[in-house]
């Protein structure tokens, strides 16, 4: 039985289309992916499910259970029948009201239960989401939860009025690998025990892989191509969805045997002290680096792959002498790398926006590691960088604000390049931009690496952009290193429990694959 | 907690020592010798030195302020002719003008200006958040532009001027109101409130625009984030929305405000006082003042960092105790 | 942005007459010579002794001499007062500013980006500045002060003193988050030293907060500057201003309502074309900040 069909759905901001004449179905129960890179109207369709749109003129029809969404009232629709998760954990609930009380809210108001009968419910289904110790944890704040718990909890506030439908709009975007794997495995169970269908938005193919069994493809507020899971990802008619396919990263092919080191960290430690909270007493500092020995050769590249709060953004900036280390010494070609700045070390970095100074051109940007080298009129060797990174001269007078976000990661590289370093260090290059960009910005630091024979330090979350791009790779967790060793050995036989762990929770794009690792999950949970 | 406490009260103590500080040290650069002022004409150079015993003036600075410091805690004593006057701490001394202990002058005069700051803060808060929330909601473009108007004019006019323009038009154009004489609270309620009216609508219309303008923009930024769109997205319906979302996250601000804004008020109130002719603190600061009364400025000047301090430590209380993500440290 | 402020017909409005305002002062003395008066003769013929000193003659005795009548106990000039009254308000008023934003700025910016030690140390400082009461502190400072010395400059200076907090505090804040950003890594990155950071990385991206913030600081700064003049410890007589006008308008304004209407309207008129410059500033250069003097 037809749960959701969505007929010719347009939505108009303006004068602008955000979503053009949009059509699919979802059965009672099934699951359905859309995917789709950052403008393509995905995240619009959702909000139009519940009429939420403030501004938009939304046409077509949107019909629910026999309910036209799009002319009927969706009030009543809103958090009882169709429920809703989020992409920011951490701001979709409301700062001033515990978990619970939020829960509870909306089960009373769409069942008109009593408030002892709410609260009980509220605690039933975050115990259900498994939050350890719900009738504790109903009574603590948002900010009280971490990020994967917060995540859990909107889930149960989707779930608690028993809904038919659940829209979760990029639920995991926001999460680490593991505890994406962990919401993921989550929503399916939810599927499974409360019957309800699912409609999962994600911009990752990897993530809709594993979870839905029907995809649709969208760009430009169109659905470029539509069918079972299997169908799409594995035979795909359409060229944009192979161009998809072919931009997820694929396991590198490069051989290198690493020569002398270069960089050179014995026994790195940072430690920040963390200020006094109430008591007198100082309490012990965080360790976000404690304990890191490795070597970087010359023209290897090194990756770091780790989760949010692993230290591996300090480490980095260590690396290139930004921060000093509380302890230990990292030294380069033998000198110590606080007095090496400028010249032999570069780095990239994450968020192209924030790396740029707005109020400079961007040729004013990659100029000024070349005037600090006594380079006295830089104008055309940054022509030439300009140039080597795949933009045109015309852009050095432009500012950042004016170029997308491929564009000014490809002046961030061309700024690291200016001073011919020997070494640039990656934080995390690639995780803010879209799949496309992502390998096009991949391939040029790839060809960029032969061409110019630098070493590279890669910083990533990601383990399938390193098992591309990196010839070693090391695993952090909690500030220090748990497995090194060639990419190929890391990946084929990992050694040590966590790399294992985070291996098995990476999104796949083959649905078999996908099915596999979740049952691999399931096993070790 | 505890932590937090002494570190706080530390920081409250540095500041008053530093006012004090300051202020005594700079009457002393003054040129003006106040025991010659009290001392008067036809002074003998005998009755100057019994003149500058009595008012603690003979001693080198440093131990004079020594000694101001040591009346604070635990009280001093005066030489009096053949007597002794003890002050009880916390001693400020005697006013140089009235011969009057300085804590009874204070005393005397802080019901005045807090009745005065009370009145006014709870006006504008009334008429502030009324007015930042019709223009917040955005209803009625026309209420919007009114209060929009109005929250700039409040930036633009001196209480005093607005105080001027009050009994122009109230006391001597419409004559409703008689030309306002401070009437003591215990003598005549509604006399106290009657006359007190002018000098608390005079200073709330200024506060009231600045409410006015936080209440509206909380609103709006309020309703700007995310969890109001899961509030919607749920079925919680938009009058609940409002009420118990978008208004809590406007006036929370607001509240660490009042406190400090209390403070403000009292500590401001010089103009207003001098203007009303109220007799509380701000009054006493200006006579004092203009008669070198040194004693008596230190107090005053003592006595708002007081206030001003204490009022800082309440906000950062109701922070903590409206807000459950703030935490004191 | 200029575009955006020139839509702005409030901030248009505001820009005209702040800047007329700022004209005057500083074209008063050609003015009064052109109105043929100074500020301080007094023209006893002008007033009505049996009324108690009030300028005989309708609307506080104007005339073809006197094009804004006279004063009322003392016969002077109204229209020469008035202008030079400009001289004093915007002029203490703009000063007063500028050296808050200096003081602000270097104190801020060396808070930010010094080490874990300079900044407790001049964040206690900027503290200590905000938590003083300005207005009480002021009256008893000027009160003491010798009656000799410039007192214009002395104003100024002693409103700024008083009041370099706010400006410190958001330099600091701004600093800090600045600081923060990839490319101030960036630039350390290639070897850059925190001089050249502080001048060419960090400066620009103050200069929006700094001056949406210090337009609000001038009409701040005037109403202190007429408030203190109010209180008897301004400027000192003969040399006018606005506050000490409305001052001595306290005694007259039953006899005399143009007296207080005129330094009034014009002080009002003043600090609301500041007020919506400053306004046009703010939404133009950073529609999401309230901070505001307080």
């Amino acid at each position: 039985m037809t749960l959701l069909q969505v007929t010719d759905l347009r939505i108009c901001f303006g004068d602008k289309r955000a979503v053009d004449g949009l059509s699919f179905s979802l059965e009672a129960g099934g699951s359905l992916g859309i995917v789709g890179e950052s403008g393509s109207g995905k995240s619009a369709t959702a909000l139009a499910l519940l009429g939420l749109h403030q501004s938009a003129v939304v046409t077509g029809s949107i019909d629910f259970d026999g309910t036209d969404l799009v002319t009927a009232d969706p009030r009543p629709f809103r958090g009882a029948r169709i429920a809703m998760v989020f992409q920011e954990p951490l701001t979709a609930l409301n700062p001033f009201q515990t978990v619970g009380d939020q829960i509870a809210e909306v089960y009373r108001l769409h069942t008109g239960a009593s408030r002892r009968a709410a609260r009980a419910r509220a605690v039933e289904v975050l115990g259900q989401v498994h939050i350890p110790d719900p009738a504790r944890r109903a009574s603590a704040y948002p900010h009280q939860f971490s990020g994967g718990m917060r995540q859990r909890a909107l889930i149960a506030m989707a779930i608690a009025c028993r809904p038919r439908l659940i829209v979760a709009d990029e639920p995991t975007t926001a999460l680490d690998v593991t505890v994406q794997a962990q919401i993921l495995d989550l929503l399916d169970e939810v599927r499974a025990r409360t019957g309800a269908a699912l409609l999962l938005i994600s911009h990752d193919l990897g993530v809709v892989a594993g979870s839905a069994e029907s995809v649709v493809v969208m760009r430009d507020g169109r659905a470029v191509e539509s069918g079972t899971t299997e169908q799409v990802l594995l035979a795909p008619r359409h060229e944009y969805t192979r161009a998809l396919l072919a931009a997820v990263p694929k396991p590198g092919t490069r051989s290198f045997e690493p020569g002398e080191p270069l960089l050179r960290l014995h026994d790195v430690r940072k430690h920040f002290p963390q200020p006094r909270r109430g008591s007198l007493r100082k309490p012990p500092p965080i360790r976000a680096v404690d304990g890191v020995s490795l070597d970087v050769c010359a023209g290897e590249t090194l990756g770091i792959v780790g989760e949010s709060g692993t230290g591996k953004t300090t480490l980095a900036r260590m690396m290139v002498g930004l921060v000093p280390p509380t302890s230990g010494s990292i030294t380069f070609d033998g000198v110590d790398i606080a007095r090496r700045r400028g010249r032999s070390v570069q780095m990239v970095f994450q968020d192209p926006l924030s790396s740029l100074n707005p109020r400079r051109s961007i040729g004013e940007s990659i100029a000024d590691p070349l005037r600090l080298a006594g380079v006295r009129d830089p104008r055309a060797r940054v022509v030439a960088l300009l140039d080597r990174v795949g933009l045109a001269a015309s852009e050095y007078d432009r500012y950042p604000h004016q170029l997308s976000g491929g564009m000014r990661q490809r002046v961030g590289i061309a700024r690291a390049l200016a001073p011919a370093p020997r070494l640039i260090v990656c934080d995390e290059p690639v995780s803010s931009l879209d799949v496309t960009t992502q390998a096009q910005v991949l391939a040029l630091i790839e060809e960029l690496r032969e061409e110019l024979g630098f070493a590279l330090v890669f910083v990533s979350h990601d383990l399938a952009v390193l098992r591309q791009i990196a010839d070693r790779v090391a695993v952090l967790k909690d500030g220090a290193v748990v497995e090194i060793g060639k990419t190929s050995e890391v990946y084929e036989q990992p050694r040590h429990a966590y790399t294992k762990e985070l291996l098995a929770a990476v999104p796949v794009t083959d649905p078999a694959e996908a099915r596999r690792l979740r049952a691999l999950r399931s096993a070790t949970n | 907690m505890t932590g937090y406490l002494i570190r706080r009260i530390g920081g409250a103590l540095l500041v008053l020592f530093f006012l004090t500080t300051l202020v005594y040290g700079l009457f002393y650069l003054a040129p003006s010798d106040p025991a010659i002022l009290t001392c008067g004409k036809g002074c003998t150079p005998e009755r100057l030195a019994d003149v500058r015993a009595a008012m603690g003036v003979d001693d080198p600075i440093p131990v004079q302020y020594w000694h101001f410091l040591e009346g604070l805690v635990a009280g001093r004593d005066y030489p009096a002719g053949p007597d002794v006057r003890h002050c009880p701490a916390p001693c400020l001394g005697y006013s140089f003008e009235t011969d009057q202990p300085v804590t009874t002058l204070l005393l005397d005069r802080i019901p005045v200006s807090f009745a005065l700051a009370l009145g006014a803060e709870v006006l504008s808060l009334v008429f502030g958040i009324g007015a930042g929330m019709l223009a917040g909601l955005r209803r009625f473009r026309i209420l919007d532009r009114v209060v929009n108007a109005l929250i700039l004019a409040g930036y633009a006019v001196p209480v005093f001027l607005v105080g001027l323009l009050l009994l122009l038009l109230f006391c001597v154009h419409l004559q409703w109101l008689p030309f306002p004489t401070y009437v003591p609270l215990t003598t005549d309620p509604l006399l106290w409130a009657q006359n007190l009216l002018l000098p608390w609508v005079s200073l709330a219309i200024i506060q009231a625009a600045v409410y006015a303008r936080l209440t509206r923009s909380g609103i709006q930024e309020t309703l700007a984030e995310d969890h109001i769109r899961t509030a919607r997205a749920y079925g919680i319906p938009e009058r609940r929305i409002l009420w118990r979302r978008a208004l809590r996250g406007a006036l929370l601000p607001l509240v660490t405000l009042t406190a400090i804004d209390i403070a403000g008020i009292m500590t401001g109130a010089v103009l207003t006082e001098t203007m009303f002719g109220l007799p509380g603190v701000g009054q006493l600061l200006v006579g004092a003042v203009r008669q070198i009364d040194l004693p008596v400025v230190v107090g005053v000047t003592l006595l708002t960092g007081l206030i001003i301090v204490v009022a800082n430590a309440a906000a950062d209380l109701l922070y903590a105790a409206v807000d459950p993500r703030v935490q004191l440290r | 942005m200029i575009r955006v402020l020139r839509k702005d017909r409030g901030f248009v409005a505001g820009a005209v007459v702040a800047g007329l305002m700022v004209l005057v002062a500083i074209t008063a003395p050609l003015l009064a010579a052109l109105a043929g008066q100074d500020y301080t003769t007094y023209h006893d013929t002008l007033l009505d002794s049996a009324r108690g000193g009030v300028p005989s003659g309708p609307l506080g005795g104007i005339s073809g001499e006197h094009w804004l009548g006279v004063e009322p106990g003392t016969g002077r000039d109204l229209f020469a007062r008035l202008v030079y009254g400009a001289q004093v308000s915007v002029g203490v008023a703009l000063a007063a500013t500028a050296l808050e934003v200096l003081l602000g700025i270097t104190f801020g910016v060396a808070a930010g980006l010094g080490g874990r030690w300079l900044d407790a140390g001049l964040s206690r400082v900027i503290d200590l500045v905000l938590a003083v009461p300005i207005l009480v502190l002021a009256v008893s400072l000027l009160a003491i002060v010798p009656q000799d010395w410039p007192r214009p400059l002395l104003l100024a200076t002693v409103i700024a003193l008083l009041g370099w907090g706010g400006t410190a505090r958001i330099s600091r804040g701004e600093t800090l988050t600045l600081r923060t950003r990839d490319y101030v890594a960036a630039a350390q990155v290639s070897g850059a030293s925190w001089w050249r950071v502080a001048r060419r990385e960090i400066l620009p991206g103050l200069t929006a907060p700094i001056l949406t913030y210090a337009a609000l600081l001038i009409p701040y700064n005037m109403i202190v500057e007429a408030g203190l003049s109010f209180l008897g410890v301004g400027v000192r007589p003969p040399t006018p201003s606005w506050g000490q006008m409305l001052s001595s308008a306290t005694t007259w304004f039953r006899a005399d309502p143009l007296y207080v209407f005129l330094p009034g309207a014009l002080l009002f008129l003043t600090l609301l074309s500041f007020v919506l410059v400053a306004n046009g500033l703010r939404r133009a250069l950073d529609p999401r900040q309230t901070e505001v003097p307080r």
